[in-house]
C-alpha cells in the first residue's frame, strides 16, 4: 500500500507532501500522546494522531515517520504546515474518527508497528 | 588509513516555549546523518536528544546541549538552568510526571521521557541540584569502530 492509496480509503485532504504519494505505507501507530509516540512508534510507519500542534511534525521528523494522518477532521495551523513542508512531511487530513481510521487501514493490510508493548513485537 | 572522525558542538536551548522545541535535536540528527552515522544510531540518538530537549522546554529556564560525535560513540550532554530534580529515581519511572497544562496540552508530560532515554541510550547519567539545575549524560556506542579497527581512537 502506498499513501496514495491510505488517502483513497480515509477519502482524505493531503495538506503536505502531494508529491510524496508513492510512499509506502505498511505500518501505522495511533495516539494523541506524544511522549506515547517517542517510546513506541517505529520508523517508516504512518502517525495517526488526534493533535495538529508543530510538536506533532517535529516528532514525526525525529522518528522518520511516513506520514502524518489527522483524525475527526482535524486542520494543523498555518505554522504546523510551514513546519512540515520545511521538513517534508507529508499530512493527510481524514474526517474519520481515530478508530475507524485505525480499522479501515487495518483491514486493508496495514498492521500496527508494534502489536503490543512490553514484549517489543 | 581512514581519517578519526571528531565532532563537537554545542547548542543552546530556551524554556518555557515551544517555539523552537525540537529545533536543535533536528539539526543534531541531520549533522550525524551528515557524518555518515548508521541510520539506526542517528535515530537513537534523535529520540534521547528530542527527550532531553523537551525536558528542558518543559522545566527549565535555559539550557545547553552539546553532542560529541567519534567513530566509537555518540555522546549527548545537557545543562540546564532550572528547578532540578529531587528524586531523580522517581523521575525515572514510567508515569512519573510534574508537567504542566501547558506542556500537557503539546502532547507531553506522560512521564515516558527519562525511561525512554534509558533505553535508548547505552549510558546515561543524571546529576541534578534543586535550584540549580540538571545535568544528564548519555552515550550511544557507535560501531563504525569495529569495521575500521585500524582507526585511532579517542576517549571520550
Ligand atoms: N531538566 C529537568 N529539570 C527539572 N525537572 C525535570 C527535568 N527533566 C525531567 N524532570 C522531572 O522528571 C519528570 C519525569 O520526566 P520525563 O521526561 O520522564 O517525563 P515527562 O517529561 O513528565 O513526560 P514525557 O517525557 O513522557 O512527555 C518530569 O515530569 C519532571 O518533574
Ligand atoms: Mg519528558
Amino acid at each position: 500500500m502506498t499513501l496514495k492509496d491510505v488517502k483513497e480509503i480515509l477519502e482524505a485532504e493531503v495538506l503536505v507532501g502531494s508529491d510524496q504519494l508513492e510512499k509506502p505505507a505498511k505500518t501505522a501507530f495511533a495516539a494523541d500522546l506524544m511522549s506515547d509516540v517517542l517510546a513506541f512508534a517505529k520508523p517508516d510507519s504512518l502517525l495517526l494522531t488526534g493533535l495538529t500542534n508543530p510538536q506533532v511534525v517535529r516528532t514525526a521528523d525525529i522518528l522518520d515517520i511516513t506520514a502524518i494522518i489527522m483524525v475527526r477532521g482535524k486542520k494543523p495551523s498555518e505554522e504546523t504546515i510551514k513546519l512540515a513542508e520545511e521538513l517534508k512531511i507529508p499530512i493527510l487530513s481524514t474526517r474519520y474518527i481515530l478508530f475507524e481510521t485505525s480499522g479501515r487501514l487495518h483491514a486493508r493490510g496495514v498492521t500496527g508497528c508494534i502489536e503490543k508493548v512490553g514484549g517489543e513485537t | 588509513m581512514a581519517e578519526p572522525l571528531y565532532f563537537e558542538k554545542s547548542f543552546d536551548v530556551e524554556g518555557g516555549s515551544f517555539q523552537n522545541a525540537g529545533n536543535v535535536s533536528g539539526q543534531i540528527k541531520g549533522i550525524l546523518k551528515d557524518l555518515g552515522v548508521s541510520t539506526d544510531i542517528v535515530r537513537r540518538v534523535a529520540i534521547i536528544c528530542y527527550e532531553s530537549e523537551i525536558n528542558i522546554v518543559s522545566y527549565a529556564k535555559r539550557g545547553t546541549i552539546t553532542l560529541t560525535v567519534t567513530d566509537e560513540a555518540v555522546k549527548i550532554e545537557t545543562k540546564d538552568e532550572g528547578p532540578g530534580i529531587a528524586d531523580i529515581e522517581l523521575a525515572m519511572k514510567e508515569g512519573y510526571s510534574t508537567a504542566s497544562a501547558a506542556v500537557r496540552e503539546m502532547g507531553f508530560g506522560a512521564g515516558m521521557g527519562l525511561a525512554n532515554m534509558k533505553k535508548y541510550a547505552d549510558h546515561l547519567i543524571i546529576t541534578s541540584e534543586l535550584g540549580v539545575g540538571t545535568y544528564v549524560r548519555m552515550m550511544v556506542m557507535n560501531f563504525q569502530k569495529i569495521l575500521h579497527p585500524d582507526l585511532p581512537s579517542i576517549t571520550l
